[in-house]
């Protein structure tokens, strides 16, 4: 791979990407495929290009937007691609790559392609241009990805103007646009994503008036914590967005200081950050199982769903993980496809199941266990914390205890714990616990 | 009276285009009168009408023997007759007004009295049980109900739309970014100033909602009534959460407010509200923390499966209320002047109604029209989820907004023809682009970059039409 440009060639495109108009020619009128992805985002490219390593026939990566690559096609900045590329790349350089990865093993990628439905077949519906067809596979993979939550899920009060954003809507505009939508906005939250803002602005000369977090530190890593000082940009701690004011525009905000002072700061645009949540609205009108903690399907070792013929990987699976992460977790799922397309998992029948005690744990990956010695695609339990925490993490088994570990952690860190942590054939129900120690 | 159709000599300037005003111009046009409808917003229903709870009311509760009450059931009777020719979705849930407490309970009996008395017959008392059959999601203290079967949800943005589109199929002419700021009446002829200059009409209709009284003071040098705006806050759920009702369930209304509704939308979402808050402002419906977690609330008090689902949309909307029960609507002798005001909570079910009462009103000074040889009925293109969708056929061009499923196809179409939309807010209610569960994280950029020729020529900013969420 590493012969390749980052630029995509004139080859590559003429040979590249087909659009959804074009979808029944390019693999029969039956619209078949031993496996079909949902989603051409790192997790879906990387996982097509290893079913294609491991010698499945027809693989094919369907997207909904006009161009393959997933969210880091409008992320231009770095860092990217260190893990699976050893090299660090712009997000846009980035999807390309993964793309000509994916083309070079010979995966079909189609774009302009939405999924709107999964039932049991696995049988797809999906619509493009063509209007709606129906997609037949061996298996399915979703790897939708996920999505920042909006302004509204959010209860921020005050008017509707234009001008509030997520990141990801700004990176768009801005990366894929070139459209500037504000001069002077605030932005709320302190993920990784929202540093991510600070850069996109910076791009453009726009000049972030603050940066709001309500939690008494920023949720990303400490080296996040210097960009708004290197950048001349406030931020401001214990702080909450009170309402958002402006006719057409955003003309300002107020915020509740750590005193309960409330102040007005002038701005021109809100970009309201983070808070990621899956993208599985196909999933929620379908029959497959949802995880209420994660927001996406409940999965095996293997990242199957409860119907077994459905697999997910990716941002899907948990909010949020770095791309490099999502990559891998597609390339590992995309084995275990091509195993159970030989026959070669164990029955899901046979699975304990994952559980969380105690509100102090927002969630755990995956949520089922099957009883094997075929490794793992997911090789440890991810969990997130919903809040600053330090205890021992506890695994009850039949009502048998144990400490796995102690924890000192904030929301948003990786939590991992290898599944080794489980006896070699459990039975009954694996409960998690956070067990908080006085402070 | 004129019917010349090429002179810019109107019959009839409608002052407003809410849902009244689209109703009135559609009215009058179809009688054969030259109308104008003059709007100061770049984009109809930009005022009271952009944001109500999407009820077709019967008006059950009406106050027996009001305006209100027999142009709700005119309005009623008038969308079932010509909402399939016009392309407009209608949802049969049926509603039912649930008791809470004993003493909501032993006000039931005198509620359907009065749904009687309006001329709605066809209501039922229902038991705790048998409400429970209906709606397995309510929570369990419901203590009683009735049901309203006619009571219907619609597509609050469509049926006003259809009812102007259809005028202006028929000739009648629309001016937006035209405010009136004055006006005198000759004895013959009405000269509106506008922002665009002078418009000539014979007779001057006031539908301008909010701002109704405003209107009057600057036309006729007095009113009789005034605006005081009643806010009302929603919260809209994601789809999935509509499966959990069939019908619009109403709480026992009282003097002020019919009081927080829950009931699907013709988009296939749930929503719960309105608050009813009285305030002076009349173009801030600001949405405040207190009272969309206070919804939230009332929301799983009534279905507690609601706490599992999420929260995809908030927006609050202004009633024009008025210190009267009833609509204000007064025709102003020798002055061929109708205000049509106050059109409070009802607005949007009575307008077909409304619009007819104007004309008979009208008759009532003025001379009849030629009806047109034909009439033409355009139709709007379907945005509820119950109905063929654009996403499903043929040449679309590929979907833009993802959570909404709307179409390339779908976006450029409102962007042109003869009621293209001139702001993002415009376009939302077109086509939902943005409206979803995402709102707009996906298709912001796609957006701004199909609207940036059409809405800049307009003269709005680029910054207005992104990401107004
Ligand atoms: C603003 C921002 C900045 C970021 N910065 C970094 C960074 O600097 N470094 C880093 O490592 N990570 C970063 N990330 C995270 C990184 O982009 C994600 O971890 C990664 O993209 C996840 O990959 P994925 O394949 O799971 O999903 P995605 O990349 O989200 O891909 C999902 C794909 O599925 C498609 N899809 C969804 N639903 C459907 C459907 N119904 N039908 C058809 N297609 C569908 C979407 O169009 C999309 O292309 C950033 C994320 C954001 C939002
Ligand atoms: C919270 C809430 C819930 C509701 N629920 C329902 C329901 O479920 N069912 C129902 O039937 N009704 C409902 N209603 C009521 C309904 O929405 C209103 O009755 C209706 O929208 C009033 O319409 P209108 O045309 O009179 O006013 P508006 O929509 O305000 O229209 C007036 C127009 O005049 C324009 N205008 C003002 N001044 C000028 C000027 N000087 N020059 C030019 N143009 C001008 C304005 O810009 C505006 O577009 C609800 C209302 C609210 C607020």
């Amino acid at each position: 791979m590493s012969g390749l440009t980052e630029q995509p060639t004139e080859q590559l495109s003429a040979q590249g990407p087909t659009r959804g108009d074009e979808l029944s020619g390019m693999y029969g009128p039956e619209n078949k495929a031993d496996v079909v992805i949902i989603g051409a985002g790192p997790a879906g490219l990387s996982a097509a290009t290893e079913l294609r390593r491991c010698g499945v026939q027809s693989v094919v990566v369907l997207d909904r937007e006009p161009v393959a690559g997933g969210i880091p096609r409008h992320c231009d900045h770095y860092p990217y691609g260190l893990r699976e590329f050893s090299r660090l790349l712009r997000g846009p350089a980035y999807a390309r790559r993964l793309v000509v990865a994916a083309l070079a093993a010979g995966v079909r990628i189609h774009t302009g392609v939405s999924i709107q439905s999964l039932t049991i077949g696995p049988v797809l519906t999906v619509t493009s241009d063509a209007g709606v067809r129906v997609v037949h596979a061996r298996r399915v993979l979703i790897a939708t990805g996920a999505r920042e939550t909006s302004r509204a899920a959010r209860f921020i009060g005050g008017t509707k103007p234009g001008g509030v954003v997520s990141t990801g809507a700004l990176q768009g505009l801005v990366h894929l646009e070139g459209i500037n939508p504000f001069r002077a906005p605030v932005v709320l939250g302190t993920e990784l994503v929202s540093f991510s803002a600070l850069l996109t602005c910076r791009h453009l000369g726009i000049r972030p008036v603050a940066m709001i977090e309500p939690g008494a530190s920023t949720t990303a890593f400490w080296p996040a914590r210097w960009l708004p000082r290197i950048l001349g940009i406030p931020l401001l701690l214990k702080t909450e967005l009170l309402t958002i004011e402006g006719e057409s525009t955003v003309s300002g905000v107020t915020i509740r200081r750590p005193n309960g002072d409330i102040e007005r700061l002038n701005a021109d645009g809100v970009i309201v950050s983070g808070h990621f949540r899956p993208e599985s609205a196909i999933l929620a009108r379908s029959h497959i199982e949802l995880d209420r903690h994660t927001g996406g399907p409940v999965v095996d070792q293997f990242g199957r769903c409860s119907d077994p013929d459905f697999f997910a990987a990716g941002n899907l699976l948990r909010p949020v993980e770095t791309a490099g992460w999502s990559w891998q977790e597609g390339k590992a799922v995309g084995h275990a496809i091509a195993q159970s397309l030989q026959g070669k998992l164990p029955s899901p029948a046979t699975g304990i199941a994952v559980e969380l005690a105690g509100r102090s744990l927002k969630y755990v990956v995956p949520q089922r266990i099957v009883p094997t010695d075929v490794p793992p695609a997911l090789d440890s339990f991810q969990f997130r914390v919903s809040h600053k925490a330090q205890g021992r993490l506890c695994l009850s088994i039949n009502g048998t205890r144990k400490t796995v570990k102690s924890l000192s952690t904030v929301p948003e860190r990786r939590i991992r714990v290898p599944l080794t942590v489980l006896p070699r054939s459990p039975s009954g129900t694996a409960t998690f616990e956070l067990v908080e120690s006085d402070r | 009276m004129s019917t010349d159709h090429r002179s810019s000599q109107f019959d009839i300037a409608v002052i407003g285009a809410g849902v009244i005003g689209c109703a009135i111009a559609r009215q009058f046009t179809l009688e054969g009168a030259r109308v104008v409808v003059i709007e100061k917003a770049p984009d109809i229903l930009d005022g009271a009408s952009k944001a109500n709870s999407a009820i077709l009311h019967t008006g059950f509760d009406a106050p027996p023997g009001s305006i209100e009450a027999s142009c709700v059931a005119a309005g009623h009777a008038e969308y079932l007759k010509i909402h399939e020719r016009l392309g407009l979705p209608l949802i049969k849930s049926g509603a039912l007004v649930i008791a809470w407490t004993e003493s909501e309970e032993q006000r039931l009996p005198m509620l359907m009295e009065r749904a009687r008395e309006n001329g709605v017959e066809d209501v039922q008392l229902l038991s705790a049980g048998q409400t429970h059959e209906l709606e397995p999601e309510l929570a369990e203290h419901a203590k009683a109900s009735f049901i309203v079967p006619r009571e219907y949800v619609i597509d609050p943005w469509s049926a006003p739309y259809g009812y102007l589109l259809q005028g202006l199929a028929n000739g009648a002419v629309i001016k937006r970014n035209c405010e009136v700021k004055g006006g005198c009446f000759d004895g013959v002829r009405w000269k509106l100033d506008t922002v665009q200059g002078q418009i000539s009409a014979t007779t001057v209709i006031n539908a301008a909602g909010l701002y109704g009284d405003i209107i009057d003071q600057k036309l006729t040098g007095s009113t009789r009534f005034s605006i005081k705006p009643r806010k009302g806050q929603f919260i809209v759920y994601d789809k999935p959460a509509s499966a959990l009702v069939k019908h619009i369930l109403l709480p026992v209304p009282n003097d002020v407010t019919k009081g927080v509704v829950i009931c699907r939308t013709a988009y296939g979402n749930l929503l719960v509200g309105p608050t009813a808050e009285a305030q002076d402002d009349r173009v801030n419906a600001a949405l405040s923390e207190t009272a969309m977690t206070a919804l939230r609330q009332r929301g799983e008090e009534i279905l507690p499966a609601l706490a599992d689902h999420d929260v995809t949309a908030v927006y609050a909307g202004l009633r024009p209320a008025t210190e009267f029960k009833d609509y204000q609507i007064h025709a102003h002798e020798g002055l061929n002047y109708i205000t049509v005001g106050g059109i409070r909570s009802t607005g949007l079910s009575s307008a077909l109604g409304t619009a007819k009462l104007i004309y008979q009103r009208y008759l009532e000074s003025g001379e009849a029209f030629q009806p047109p040889a034909t009439i033409h009925w355009p139709k709007v293109s379907n945005i509820a989820e119950n109905y063929p969708r654009d996403w499903q056929c043929e040449g679309n061009q590929g979907i833009v907004c993802h959570c909404e499923l709307v179409t390339r196809r779908e976006i450029t179409e409102a962007l042109e023809g003869p009621l293209a939309v001139r702001s993002i807010g415009g376009l939302k209610r077109r086509t939902r682009a943005t409206m979803g569960r995402c709102q707009g994280f996906y298709c912001s950029a796609e957006l701004a970059k199909m609207t940036q020729p059409y809405f800049d020529a307009a003269g709005s900013t680029v910054r207005s039409h992104v990401g107004a969420n």
